[in-house]
């Protein structure tokens, strides 16, 4: 057995973390920097945290990751990190020419009370930032949340730094996508292309973490949101912020700032979500939902009419991010499955409400787990003491599907052992559409494994 | 591809320093160096180990990344809990591919978890020294294991949590080992700050504290072995052919007992000479068992290893048993080169990567013709570049200050000279080199580029000028290289390949690197209508 010290008995841990379902801010802000065009993120502290950053994120997209590093020392974790970063930016700028760098910080960093803001106009002063280029920052300590909180602190910074206040509205429609992949922005935006809405989408990781092979390295892929763009969403006339964990906080702040109101809504993953993401386009923008986008529903309705002997009644053990977490808890509600433990580390208020909301009441026996000790060690216990048909959740599943025998479905962040993720979006009908073929083959698979060979069926 | 090699390496220095500032270009100029041997094997001095510059894009870690992912990491019986935030931990779990095999289904394993104090904000400021002692009670009560390793990450140095006196009261309630690493990633320059730590934390701690003589007549302890994508088995599978008696390996597929009892061989051999030789030097002075650099990588250099071990114990049967083998794996590598070197004959390599993996990898490459054109070091020190010979004269700063160097004395019931001083000196005499390692430089041609800590920008440039068959690096280059068109390998995860090791692993290295050298989606790089060179007009006009 790989996990051999699990069973079903759990003990009371108030200090002990076993096997995150989460990991810290940083690596969520260095990924939302990478959402940015010509922008080069910065990690201000260790070189350690810059390094695991990079590989983990390289490692789940099979994309290079750049980022820079203050390469703290003894002496810059005594005396503070004003000299690292100083020289950092100017290095940067004159190596790697970015457009803009984004500064995130550490539990290092943080711990010590460097203050960004301070050491940029120092920057500024001394002539290493050129005219035209951009150092912005947000504060990201590991020791406060979690990686999606990471997240969520770069994009409300990339509001609070760019965008401007203005007295005409253009008529445009923000769209904050939330911690999903480069694949899902690229739907989200097909799917408003064609329902004919022009929208800014900040930040925009397709076509920089899901690049194309040309031979020729883009040390800038083409994608990425750009700064002008940015500066925009403040003359938008609406936002439409997907995910409440990891998008709220810069659509309010956009709203606060620019007069830009804001509707929250939930990732657009599963049928539901979908339509209410679709409906909310729809009256933002004032525009009738195209036939074909009806059309694509109507093809997800069709699977599941088709299949829903295979699905219903079926335990699901999910864990990962609050956002992904609630819609996909309601889309397996609706399928009659059962998502029986849902555990997240990432702390937030309102994410148990939400579940709750998402359960419907359909699920009594369900058990939830969030913030401190809400591992992935307690939920193999429960595992462990009930068993699960389906796992849905990162990688690190693969040992509890291999010692229980439970298939797995690899969503959310990192999935390191497999590619696909980041092509094949998971968010609206499209998305839908490939969930539930992951699901219906990951039941339908086992079956057949297990079925005695007279009741082994050709036809399913 | 076959690469570039007529360049004028003076130019190329050139060009890499180019995009620097000034004051940038000139410290990187003293880690660039193009290799110039003399007749005794003197190289040019390389600056290392010295401090990275602040947003040049550096390939390196931190001191807790050494210590707890690479040396402590392997070790499958002891619970490695980090004390901080949780992303150390995090990023740090199975992520190294060390293999391990419990000799039993009940045998303790927690590498494939991950153990974390998270500390939170309130720990930050009201210190986090409860939590901690919480974590091991907690830990203990769960999991029983007979040892627990305490990892301090960047916060935990600064808010002045003392992690071993916490260790020694909670090894005094449980009664089990509970020891702590000082490993704060800001500590020293690189992942090397980290192999030292772990090097003293264990010989502090563990190494001498098992009773347990091990049985055979040759023993040996491996260090400095990871075992990557299952290097370690195969050494292992074939010492045991050989009859040499594995005490412990540090630290691929070990134990806590293994390094327990490493006291109990009779040499030490050495792989990783940057990540392990403070070990090998203490276990030296207190209990006198010699070492001796070995290389399992590539296969001449396998055999070779084999026959100084066979040379050390100086024993006929086992001479005859180590070249029996040698003999019989040597048929099947040279049938493999045989096919496949033609296909690769001449063809460029370059490889940054590790404290020893740039060096060890060379052996390989030349086996089946490939040259090494340019290598270079992540984390190593000079010794490891221009050899052991320059020790004396490598000056200690400010960041190597801070990493405490254990004074070590013999032990006096446990010290036992394995060899008289005079039979040393006649082994010496007959070619067998004690507690050396020659180092990278002397060993490749001149000319060829040595770069320590590579930037990216050096990493692009270097490529565009080159053009090598093949790159070698870590995760963090992978596919910024392959996205230049240049087939990457990974050499401290192997792609999730290998093992690479001895001469099975030789011979799966030779057929990783064909493959992935003449791969044939390179030539689908460029649609047809993008090399025809034909106007899109013409064709229309044909259909027309």
């Amino acid at each position: 057995m790989l996990l051999r010290h699990t069973d079903s008995n759990v003990i009371e841990r108030e200090a002990l973390t076993v096997n995150p379902a989460k990991t810290c801010q940083p690596i969520g802000a260095m990924y939302a920097a990478l959402g940015i065009n010509k922008c080069l993120p910065h990690s201000h502290g260790s070189q350690g945290c810059c390094a695991y950053h990079r590989s983990t994120l390289t490692r789940h997209y099979k994309e290079p990751i750049m980022s820079g590093t203050s390469s703290f020392t003894e002496g810059s974790s005594v005396f503070g990190g004003q000299s690292n970063l100083l020289q950092a930016v100017n290095n940067m700028f004159t190596i790697y020419d970015p457009d803009v760098i984004a500064v995130h910080t550490t539990c290092l960093s943080e711990t010590i009370g460097d203050d960004i803001p301070q050491i940029v106009d120092l920057a500024r002063e001394k002539g290493f930032i050129p005219k035209g280029k951009y150092v912005f920052h947000c504060n990201t300590p590991s020791y406060v949340g979690s990686h999606v909180t990471g997240f969520s602190n770069m994009v409300k910074a990339i509001v609070d730094y760019f965008a401007e206040p203005v007295e005409y509205k253009t008529g445009k429609i923000n769209i904050i996508p939330g911690w999903v992949e480069p694949g899902d922005m690229r739907e989200i935006k097909r799917i408003c292309y064609q329902m004919g809405i022009d929208t800014i989408m900040f930040p925009d990781t397709s076509d920089v973490l899901d690049a194309p092979q040309t031979g020729t390295y883009d040390f800038y892929p083409k994608g990425g949101v750009t700064i002008d763009d940015i500066k925009k969403t403040g003359s938008s006339q609406k936002t439409l912020a997907l995910g409440i964990t990891s998008s709220t906080a810069p659509a309010r702040a956009l709203d606060v700032k620019c007069s830009v109101p804001c509707e929250i809504l939930d990732l657009p993953i599963g049928l539901a979500a979908t339509d209410r993401f679709v409906d909310s386009l729809r009256k933002a923008a004032n525009v009738e939902v195209p036939g074909f986008i009806e059309d694509e529903r109507g093809r997800v309705l069709d699977f599941i009419t088709d299949t829903q002997q295979y699905l219903y009644g079926k335990r699901v053990a999910l864990w990962g991010d609050p956002d992904q977490l609630v819609s996909l808890t309601e889309f397996l509600v609706d399928l009659e499955m059962k998502p029986v433990y849902i555990v997240t580390g990432t702390p937030g208020k309102k994410f148990l409400t939400r579940i709750e909301k998402a359960l419907n009441g359909k699920v009594p026996e369900a058990k939830v787990k969030q913030g401190a000790n809400a591992d992935m060690f307690l939920m193999h216990q429960w595992i462990k003491d009930e068993p699960v048909d389906l796992l849905i959740g990162n990688t690190y599943g693969k040992y509890i599907s291999r010692d229980d025998d439970i298939p797995l479905i690899r969503h959310g962040f990192p999935i390191l052992d497999r590619v696909g993720h980041s092509y094949f979006p998971t968010v609206g009908y499209a998305g839908a559409l490939r969930l539930l073929e992951k699901i219906l083959d990951a039941i339908l698979s086992k079956m057949d494994r297990d079925s005695e060979e007279e009741s082994f069926e050709l036809v399913m | 591809m076959s690469g570039n090699n007529k360049k004028d390496a003076n130019k190329v220095v050139d060009e890499l320093l180019k995009v620097y500032p000034s004051k940038v270009a000139r410290k990187r100029a003293q880690q660039i160096v193009i290799n110039q041997k003399d007749k005794e094997l003197n190289v040019p001095e390389i600056k290392a180990n010295v401090r990275t510059t602040p947003g040049i894009i550096t390939q390196r870690g931190c001191t807790y990344a050494g210590c707890k992912g690479v040396v402590l990491g392997p070790t499958r019986d002891i619970l490695n809990l980090t004390h901080g935030p949780i992303g150390c931990g995090f990023y740090s779990w199975l992520t190294r591919r060390n293999q391990t095999r419990p000799p039993t289904d009940k045998d303790d394993n927690f590498m494939t978890y991950c153990f974390s104090t998270d500390m939170q904000d309130s720990e930050i400021i009201f210190g986090g020294e409860k939590k901690l002692a919480k974590a091991i009670e907690e830990a203990y009560n769960i999991f029983k294991p007979k040892a627990i390793g305490i990892f301090a990450t960047c916060p935990v140095g600064l808010i002045g949590d003392d992690i071993h006196s916490v260790a020694k009261k909670m090894s005094d309630k449980l009664g089990i080992n509970v020891f702590g690493f000082s490993c704060e990633g800001y500590k020293g320059v690189s992942q090397s700050a980290g192999h030292h730590i772990a090097n003293n934390q264990l010989f502090k701690h563990v190494i001498g504290k098992g009773k347990e003589k091990p049985k055979g007549k040759f023993r040996i302890n491996l260090l400095g072995e990871y075992n990557i994508g299952g290097d370690a088995f195969l050494i292992e599978e074939l010492l045991e052919k050989c009859g040499i008696t594995l005490v412990s390996t540090f630290s691929g597929n070990s134990s806590y007992d293994g390094f327990a009892n490493s006291h109990n061989a009779d040499l030490n051999c050495i792989m990783c000479h940057r990540s392990i030789n403070y070990v090998a030097d203490m276990i030296e002075k207190k209990y006198g068992i010699p070492w001796i650099k070995v290389n399992f990588l590539g296969a001449d250099a396998s055999a070779k290893s084999l026959r100084k071990i066979a040379q050390y114990f100086d024993d006929n049967e086992l001479t005859e048993k180590v070249e029996k083998v040698i003999e019989e794996e040597m048929a099947k590598v040279k049938k493999a080169q045989k096919e496949i070197r033609p296909r690769n004959e001449g063809k460029l390599a370059m490889m940054f990567v590790g404290g020893s993996r740039a060096h060890h990898y060379q052996e390989l490459f030349n086996e089946i013709g490939m040259k090494t054109i340019a290598a270079g070091y992540e984390f190593a020190h000079r010794d490891d570049y221009e050899g052991r010979k320059v020790l004396p004269t490598i000056q200690i700063d400010a960041d190597s200050r801070n990493i405490e160097e254990l004074t070590v004395e013999a032990d006096p019931v446990e010290y036992q000279p394995r060899k008289t001083e005079e039979e040393i000196k006649a082994l010496e005499k007959a070619g067998l080199e004690f507690s050396g390692y020659e180092g990278m430089m002397p060993t490749m041609e001149n000319q060829t580029l040595i770069i320590d800590d590579i930037s990216q920008a050096e990493t692009e440039k270097l490529i565009d000028i080159y053009k090598p068959a093949i790159f070698c690096a870590g995760i963090k280059e992978k596919y910024t290289v392959q996205k230049s068109g240049t087939p990457m390998l990974q050499l401290h995860s192997y792609d999730y390949g290998g093992p690479f090791a001895v001469f099975d692993g030789a011979i799966n290295f030779y057929k990783t690197v064909d493959r992935m050298v003449n791969a044939r989606i390179w030539s689908f790089v460029k649609a047809p209508w993008q090399t025809t060179g034909k106007p899109v007009l013409e064709a229309e006009l044909v259909h027309n």
